[in-house]
């Protein structure tokens, strides 16, 4: 089993939600971030004061899926999330040891 | 005196309304700290109301509006004291029939409004206790001083020493006396406490704009109280001054926003709430001095100073947290300084004391708006000093600001054990 992290524009949840369901993911976890990557942050003018903003709102997108899932689920992200522009976010997968569904307690594949 | 219901009625209802502004005021700050420091930023309005209502009815009546005494600074502390067995011939308001104790209550709220607004210049840092002190001793010192001075037959009065050299200055509203000497107390204040943690480097961006909106929409109504009030009178310069509260404020606010579309791009809602404010605190002293065009001219130069005046902060690096400085100084400079220009006494409406000339563009030469500068400047250094030695004196005993980790964390905890938005 693998895990899906996105850091992607808050603006795109909806299409990335969408995409990863046409791909047959059944569950999503979404929550609000904060941070900077390559772009850094940016400066923006308020009430005539100009000051940095470090770290962008961005939004993070977690996913189980199995191994053979991940790299459609990750294509899936990254096409509909894609805007072309600097801050789009990244997406990474990384090895999940086990998954356990709280209200059954089914292990392993059966749990996703 | 033989008692007018219908000023009376009128004073009564101006009275109420200009209490209502400093609850706006509390609003209109509230909205803009941040999220963890609203309630304390509020509790400082509020505390204002409870300290100046108690404090006006012993002694501070007495001694901004008493017989003049220690040397011609104050009125007689003991002439009202309390308030008691008071006659109505010697009302402020007697010559339009409105009863003793309706104008002391009628001045109170003035003072209450005044103090409050120098909140704002400490907002985030400011313990609620020491503030209730500081409460106290500044109306005791400063604000008397100063009310007495130009409406309490003092210097700045038709019978005083101003008018004898110059001409008597018009401060029909509390130009000088509220916002001169507001905007005056914020700045030492504001330097007395020192900057907010970032301040410079962080961005203190409102938590609630639509609570702004909100109490600028609040100040606004009553200060049609404050304003027209201001004639103790239900009469046509009552109308005037009511109509120039209108549209001056109107016209700043307009320019504000121009100002910030020209200069940052976008036209904000702070800038549009704020703008109101400016415009309502230039016109206080010129609303029945002035004519439409003048209040209008009034407006616009005030909304554009202020927009401009409220980035001065962070090239002089004072913190005057929410502009205190840049909106009720320099929008009292402006009104007061304004009158020079176009008080238009002769116009049918309007009214100003025995003594006062008409202003440059109607046919009056600069003495107006000399001696308008003249107690402009006077309030600004009285007020200025007086409340540095004041807060200095608060700081060194028992302290006026929070701990650095209050202040990172939460000052409505700390000082007041709550949160305003309390996950149920």
């Amino acid at each position: 089993m693998k895990l899906v992290t996105a850091i992607i524009q808050p603006h795109r949840v909806d299409e990335v939600r969408a995409a990863v369901e046409a791909v047959g993911v059944k569950g999503v976890t979404v929550s609000e971030a904060a941070g900077y990557g390559r772009q850094k942050g940016h400066t923006e003018v308020y009430r005539g004061a100009e000051y940095t903003v470090d770290l962008v709102p961005k939004t993070r997108l977690e996913i189980l899926v199995d191994d053979a899932d991940a790299a459609a689920v990750t294509d899936a992200i990254v096409s509909a999330a894609q805007t072309g522009k600097i801050g789009d976010g990244k997406v990474w997968v990384v090895p999940v040891d086990d998954v356990a569904r709280v209200r059954t307690g089914e292990h392993g594949a059966d749990a996703l | 005196m033989v008692i007018d219901a219908g000023n009376t009625a009128w004073m009564i209802m101006a009275t109420a309304l200009v209490l209502l502004m400093t609850p706006g005021l509390a609003l209109f700050y509230g909205g803009m700290v941040s999220a963890k420091s609203v309630l304390n930023m509020m509790m400082l309005n509020f505390g204002a109301i409870g300290v100046v209502a108690v404090a006006w009815s012993l002694w501070g009546y007495s001694l901004t509006f008493g017989p003049t005494w220690a040397g011609g600074i104050f009125g007689d502390p003991s002439t009202y004291f309390g308030l008691n067995g008071v006659s109505d011939a010697e009302s402020l308001g007697a010559a339009t029939g409105v009863p003793f104790l309706v104008m002391v209550a009628f001045q109170a709220t003035f003072a209450i409004i005044t103090v409050a607004l120098v909140s704002g210049a400490v907002a985030d840092r400011t313990r609620f206790g020491p503030w209730l002190v500081f409460v106290v001793l500044w109306l005791t010192f400063v604000y008397a001083a100063v009310a007495h001075a130009v409406w309490g037959g003092g210097f700045a009065s038709a019978d005083g020493a101003i008018a004898d050299a110059l001409s008597t200055p018009i401060d029909f509203a509390g130009g000088t006396v509220v916002h001169i000497n507001a905007g005056a107390a914020a700045l030492a204040l504001a330097l007395v406490l020192g900057p907010r943690l970032g301040f410079g480097r962080v961005a203190f961006k409102p938590h609630n704009m639509p609570f702004v909106l909100m109490g600028s929409a609040l100040l606004w109504f009553g200060w049609f109280g404050f304003n027209a009030g201001s004639e103790f009178a239900a009469d046509a310069t009552a109308g005037r001054a009511f109509l120039n509260t209108l549209i001056a404020p109107a016209a700043a606010m307009l320019a504000w926003c121009l100002v910030e579309r020209i200069r940052d791009g976008k036209p904000t809602s702070l800038g549009a709430a704020s703008g109101i404010v400016g415009g309502l605190v230039a016109i206080t002293p010129a609303a029945a001095a002035v004519d439409t065009f003048g209040a209008l001219a009034t407006g616009v130069v005030a909304g554009t100073l202020c927009a401009l005046a409220v980035t001065l902060k962070y090239r002089w690096r004072y913190d005057d947290s929410l502009d205190v400085v840049g909106v009720h100084l320099v929008g009292g400079m402006v009104g007061t300084l304004m009158i020079g220009f176009f008080a238009h006494l002769d116009e049918g409406t309007t009214w100003a004391p025995d003594g006062a000339l008409n202003g440059l563009l109607y046919g009056g030469d600069l003495t107006q708006l000399v001696s308008q500068a003249v107690v402009a400047f006077l309030a600004l250094a009285v007020s200025f000093t007086g409340t540095a030695i004041i807060a200095q004196l608060l700081k060194v005993t028992i302290g006026f600001r929070v701990s650095s980790e209050v202040e990172r964390n939460s000052i409505d905890i700390a000082e007041h054990g709550e949160a305003a938005y309390e996950e149920a």
